[in-house]
Order: C-alpha cells, then sequence, then structure tokens
C-alpha cells in the first residue's frame, strides 16, 4: 500500500480557486465512491475547509498513476481546467504525505499558526470518510494517530498558547490580572470592529455583564442590544467606572475621553479593586498617566499589538519543538507501516508450520496405540519446540526485510522459500 | 529506625523536588511540575514520620533549639504549601517553597537531632499547642511573605507591558492577591493563637503569662503589623500592590523576631538561654 496525498493549500492557491474547489458543495459518497478506485481496494479521507482541499490516499495503485486519477478528480469536480489546476497542487507521497497529516492536525500548517479549528475540522472530515466506509485500516490508523500528535503538540510545545489576535491579547490580558473572567464587568466606550471583537471576546470567555456607553443614547442601545448589555450616555463615566471592571475604549473624540483625574477620583469607592483599561482608539481615549495608578493597567493599541507580536514570535519559536514532535511520530508510523506489510508473510508461515506440526502429530498418534495423558502432552510440547525454533529465525529474516530497502524482494524470497503462496503445495493437509 | 537517616531521606526529597521544579521553571515540563509535587509530597511524609519518631522518643515535639526549629519550620512551611495547592493551583509558588524548606532541613540537620536530655519545663501540652500554632502560622505568613513578592514581580511585567517568559509563568495579580489574603488571615489567627498558648504555657511553667522578655515584645510587634494589614484589608479594601508590600514587611518583622532577637538580643526565649531556665 502506498500512502499519498494531493491537495492545494492557502499558500498555493488563490482564495477564488480554493472556493471553487471546496468539496463540502458535491455529493461526498459519489467522490469516495471514485477514489475507491477500479478495484475497490484504495482507503482515502477527505479534507475540505476554507484554507485547504486534500485528499489523503492509501492505494495498491501505482503513485503516479493514482495522483494523476486524484487529480482529474479535482479538476471535474470543480470545473477547473486540469492545466490550469495542476501548478496549484502538491503531492506527497510515503513519510511526506504522513508528515504532511501531522503537520495539518497539528496546525502547523495553518494561515494562523497554531489555530485550533482545524483539529475539529479534520476529526469532521474522518469522521464523514468512515460513514462512508471509505477509511481503512492504514487511514484510521494514520488519523487516529494524528489527533494524538495534534495532542501532544499542543500540550507538549506552546504553538498553540500565546494570544495572536488583538481579541484575545486583552482576554488573556484581563486573565493575568483578574485570575477569572466570571464576575467581571466589561464597559464598552464608543465602537468600533476591534473593540466589539474584544468586547465579544471577554463575553465569550464569561465576563458576567456588559455595559455600552456613548455619546448618543440611541447608538448605546443598539450595541448593548447586540450584546445582551446594558446602555448608558457617555456623560455617566464616573459612575460607571465604579463598576467597571475592564474598560474598552474606542471613541472617535480628538481629546482625552477618561482623564488620570476621574480615575484617581474613583479609586476609593471602588475599593481599590483593579481597573484594566483597554485603549483601542487612536488618537487615544485615556490617558497614558493612569497606567501609573495602583491597580490601574492601561494598554493601548500599540502595547496589543506589541503583545500580539510577541506571541507571533513565540509561536514560531515554539514550531521548531513542534515539528520535531512530527517527525518523531512520522517515524514511528513509518515503523509500524512497515510492520504492516511483513505481518501477513510471518502469519502465514506460522500457520503453515502449525498446520505441518498438528497434522504429523495426529498421525504418530494414531500409530503409537493408548499413551498416558502425560506421554501426548510430552510429545506436545517436543513438537511445538522443534517447530519454534525452526520458524524463529526466518521470522526474524522476515521482520527486518520491512526495514531494508527492496523489501518486497525479500518477502518474495520468504514466500518462494516456505511455498506460502502454491496452490499445488505437496505439504499435508494444505487448505490454501 | 536512625531517625537521622529518616531526615536524610527527607532532605534528599525536597531537594529533588526543588529540582524538579526548577525544571518545570525553566522548560514548563508538565511531566517535571507532577514528578515534583509527588517528590515534596514524599518529603514531608517522611518528615512528618522523623518528627513522630522524635516525639515518641522524647514525649515531646523535637523543638528545643535553633537548629530543629529550623526543620520544624520547614515541615509547617511545606506543610501549608501543600495545603494550599489544594485550593490554588500554584506550581511557582513550589519553585520557591522547595529550596527554602531544603535549606531549612539541611541546616538543621547539620547538628544533632535531639538534646542530649530533656529538662523538664520542656513538657506539657502547652507547649506542643504553642509551638506548633506558631510554626503552622510562620508557615502561612511565609506563603503570603512569597505571593506578595511575586505579585510585585508580576505587576511590574504588566505595567512595563512585558508578557514574556516571567509574565507567562507567574499567575494571574488576582489569584497572587487571593493567596495573600487567605494566608494571611490564617496566619495571623495562627500567631495569634501560638501568643495566646505560649502566654498559657509560661503560666503554668514559669508562673507568669507575660514577661515583656525581648522576643515577647517583638512577637507583639509583628502581631500588630499584621493586625494592622487584616484591618487595612477590611476597612479600606487594601489589595495588590500595597497589601504585597505590607506583607513583605510584616515577613520581615516576623523573621527578625524568630531569628533576630535570638541571637541580637538576650532573654530567656532565646534558644540558647532555653534550657538554663528553671521551674518556678
Amino acid at each position: 500500500m502506498n500512502i499519498l496525498l494531493v491537495g492545494l493549500n492557502h499558500v498555493t492557491a488563490p482564495v477564488e480557486l480554493r472556493e471553487q474547489l471546496a468539496l463540502d458543495r458535491s455529493d461526498p459518497a459519489e467522490l469516495y465512491r471514485r477514489l475507491r478506485g477500479p478495484d475497490g481496494g484504495s482507503e482515502s479521507v477527505i479534507l475540505s475547509t476554507c484554507n485547504r482541499v486534500e485528499v489523503l490516499l492509501a492505494t495498491p495503485a501505482e503513485p503516479a498513476a493514482a495522483v494523476e486519477a486524484v487529480k482529474t478528480l479535482l479538476a471535474d469536480q470543480s470545473g477547473v481546467a486540469a492545466q490550469d489546476l495542476a501548478p496549484l497542487l502538491y503531492a506527497h507521497e510515503g513519510r511526506e504525505a504522513v508528515r504532511h497529516v501531522f503537520r495539518v492536525a497539528s496546525s502547523l500548517d495553518s494561515m494562523v499558526l497554531g489555530e485550533p479549528q482545524i483539529l475539529g475540522q479534520v476529526k469532521d472530515a474522518y469522521r464523514q470518510a468512515v460513514s462512508l466506509r471509505a477509511s481503512g485500516v492504514i487511514t484510521n490508523k494514520l488519523l487516529h494517530k494524528s489527533f494524538s500528535v495534534a495532542k501532544r503538540v499542543r500540550s507538549e510545545t506552546g504553538v498553540a498558547s500565546h494570544a495572536v489576535s488583538v481579541g484575545y491579547a486583552a482576554v488573556e490580558l484581563t486573565r493575568k490580572i483578574f485570575g477569572r473572567l466570571e464576575g467581571l464587568e466589561v464597559l464598552l466606550i464608543g465602537a468600533g470592529e476591534m473593540a466589539e471583537s474584544a468586547a465579544e471576546h471577554l463575553l465569550r470567555h464569561h465576563a458576567s455583564r456588559i455595559v455600552v456607553a456613548n455619546r448618543t443614547l440611541p447608538r448605546a442601545m443598539d450595541l448593548a442590544r447586540r450584546f445582551q448589555g446594558r446602555a448608558a450616555h457617555l456623560d455617566e463615566l464616573p459612575a460607571l467606572l465604579i463598576t467597571a471592571d475592564v474598560v474598552i475604549s474606542s471613541t472617535g473624540s480628538e481629546q482625552v475621553v477618561i482623564t488620570s483625574d476621574v480615575v484617581k477620583a474613583v479609586l476609593k469607592p471602588r475599593r481599590h479593586r483593579p481597573l484594566f483599561f483597554v485603549d483601542i482608539a487612536v488618537p487615544r481615549d485615556v490617558d497614558p498617566e493612569v497606567n501609573g495608578l495602583s491597580n490601574v493597567y492601561l494598554y493601548d493599541i500599540d502595547d496589543l499589538a506589541g503583545v500580539v507580536a510577541a506571541n507571533r514570535a513565540a509561536r514560531a519559536d515554539e514550531s521548531i519543538r513542534a515539528e520535531r514532535i512530527v517527525e518523531e511520530e512520522t517515524l514511528k508510523f513509518m515503523a509500524w507501516l512497515e510492520t504492516l506489510a511483513v505481518a501477513p508473510t510471518i502469519i502465514d508461515l506460522k500457520n503453515k508450520a502449525e498446520e505441518i506440526r498438528t497434522a504429523e502429530l495426529k498421525r504418530t498418534l494414531a500409530r503409537m496405540g493408548p499413551l498416558s495423558e502425560q506421554q501426548v502432552e510430552t510429545l506436545e510440547v517436543l513438537t511445538r519446540s522443534l517447530m519454534q525454533k525452526i520458524i524463529h529465525d526466518p521470522i526474524l529474516f522476515i521482520k527486518h526485510a520491512g526495514h531494508r530497502d527492496r523489501k518486497d524482494q525479500y518477502l518474495e524470497l520468504a514466500r518462494k522459500l516456505f511455498n506460502l503462496d502454491r496452490e499445488d503445495d505437496p505439504g499435508p493437509n494444505r487448505k490454501r | 529506625m536512625n531517625a537521622d537517616l529518616v531526615r536524610g531521606l527527607a532532605l534528599v526529597s525536597y531537594f529533588l523536588a526543588a529540582v524538579a521544579f526548577l525544571v518545570f521553571l525553566l522548560r514548563e515540563s508538565e511531566s517535571a511540575r507532577r514528578g515534583a509535587t509527588v517528590l515534596v509530597a514524599a518529603g514531608f511524609a517522611v518528615q512528618t514520620v522523623f518528627l513522630i519518631l522524635g516525639t515518641l522518643e522524647v514525649g515531646q515535639l523535637p523543638v528545643f533549639n535553633l537548629s530543629q526549629a529550623l526543620g520544624f519550620s520547614g515541615w509547617a512551611l511545606v506543610g501549608v504549601y501543600l495545603l494550599v495547592s489544594t485550593r490554588f493551583r500554584l506550581p511557582v509558588l513550589g519553585v520557591c517553597v522547595t529550596p527554602l524548606a531544603a535549606v531549612l532541613v539541611f541546616v538543621s540537620a547539620l547538628s544533632r537531632s535531639r538534646p542530649a536530655q530533656v529538662t523538664p519545663i520542656f513538657q506539657g501540652l502547652w507547649l506542643s499547642a504553642h509551638l506548633v500554632t506558631a510554626f503552622i502560622g510562620y508557615g502561612f505568613l511565609a506563603l503570603s511573605f512569597l505571593a506578595g513578592v511575586l505579585y510585585l514581580l508580576q505587576e511590574r511585567e504588566i505595567k512595563a507591558k512585558r508578557t514574556g517568559g516571567v509574565y507567562r509563568r507567574l499567575p494571574s495579580l488576582g489569584t497572587l492577591d487571593a493567596l495573600n489574603h487567605t494566608s494571611l488571615t490564617l496566619g495571623f489567627a495562627l500567631i495569634s493563637a501560638g501568643i495566646v498558648t505560649g502566654a498559657v504555657y509560661a503560666q503554668v511553667t514559669l508562673g507568669s503569662y507575660w514577661r515583656w522578655d525581648p522576643k515577647e515584645v517583638w512577637a507583639f510587634i509583628t502581631w500588630l503589623v499584621y493586625a494592622g494589614l487584616i484591618h487595612q484589608r477590611v476597612t479600606v479594601g487594601w489589595r495588590g500592590r500595597r497589601a504585597a508590600i505590607m506583607s513583605i514587611v510584616g515577613f520581615a518583622v516576623l523573621c527578625f523576631t524568630f531569628l533576630g532577637v535570638s541571637h541580637l538580643l538576650t532573654g530567656y526565649h532565646s534558644f540558647a538561654n532555653l534550657e538554663r531556665l528553671e521551674m518556678k
């Protein structure tokens, strides 16, 4: 069996083309039926997300021909001419294909390194393949392995552990200041895509309440309805600052909206509870001096951008460790695959030896007349240990064949030597 | 069983736990953290056995001189840490606690494990109560001190917008403040109990509750500092930075009471003079 992977991703193909190729609209059962090949011996799994379309194949067919077949299939499905599609596709074989599957599942091949969705998408794709009976021994093992590789990468490296968006960075900082988001009140001042996204992130991570303040109350009410929060007018700011924990500010104001004096005045009524300002506005809404106040923290948009940039760099550093894990697991998988290739030969050899042994023993016992149970037992042991000693070395030879370059020749030799495939077997009671 | 051997075993466990915690700190390795936790718990169990053996031998907690007191405070510190870590998941605290415990037990192991003879003054339940409450109280206050130091470190990182390794490894300010608060409250309650039981013990053995001996004066000052801090926390809502600084100051005073008074000032409480005390 050859493991092949043919596909394209966000690096090799532009988004328009990926959209056209997205296989989720076509009938998966039909696709899988075609991938199974003429003799029905191929296993396959199709992964189709907005960033990649990939076909994983484990096939007894010749690799080059199989790759061509998949390419034709993809061209047919998408309606893109084969010659236009060809330069965008990559094809991996054997170890490269295994490594690629592991890298994809571990989010090392993602547009945003370490993003968590891809593993779920791989799992969904696999589930579909299983339900359509398209996967098999090799692809099952490979996909299951890829889940555990992804888990290892996630837990043993920091590839996924640093926030790489402003919204997430705000959540992470909030967590580092307050310990937990439960029970916190978010105050959103003004509006804007990034500010709203930050507020959304905080709420999704279980911040308890949100208050939306604006210069015009109707706008505040609009936003408050969306977030299921309370609306307020900007004039109420000092009172709002007493109950708030995280303040996200993003107004279009030319002047500072929240002065150091206003914040200083609320410290006591707040009973010195921590207060975290996220200032997304340009020019800034919050007087930079408030960062110097006790239990008050201020991050402006540049600070957050700095955190995100540092985190991206940290993820890239961690990816080196992740690649090592992938490499290690790829080697392990390839070793398993090799034992898979030699296993049938070993089983055949053992079966043949056992058949000869039982047949000969039966004949001998019939000739020897009545024997005690102990004597029968002794003969059993004798024949079994004879058999085991004789086939021990050939089995080792076959096992090692799995690691040699010309493993097919070695296996062929072993099968011929012990006559494991011949129908005109002169041996006693051969069933095959 | 040989008591010194048991103590040596505890020391080795603490030392290995400290090494494992260091590996955890540097490599952020989860298995190192798990190993360290097991080791520190094992060390604590072994040291507890050591203390039980000693108690059975002399009929009293074996805390008669400074070195034994240091070993005992190491035990209390680790015990308190283990207790607290059931509620707060703070391996970074283990990074601070285990080397400290290893050093304390090591210093105490440098001298003999028990005095040649036990004077009658070291008898009685009140003394045990005094020692146990006071030392476990010290353990909690040491934790609140550590929480304070870590708080200041982490706060500095956040204010300076440095979100690197230190920021990532240290727990959140909220957690550190909560730990500071919890261990401060418990520690204060226990040292209060330690002072009361000590006074009763003094009344039973020496005939007076309070003698204004330097150790007693300083214990009282320590108590006042912590009482002030708790008061501010409850009434004004002091927290975070100020609470952290105050718990550091409080612990400095406590250390002076524990070590400094014994060496710099003279009084019957100092370890050198303890054995010369006569019963009234």
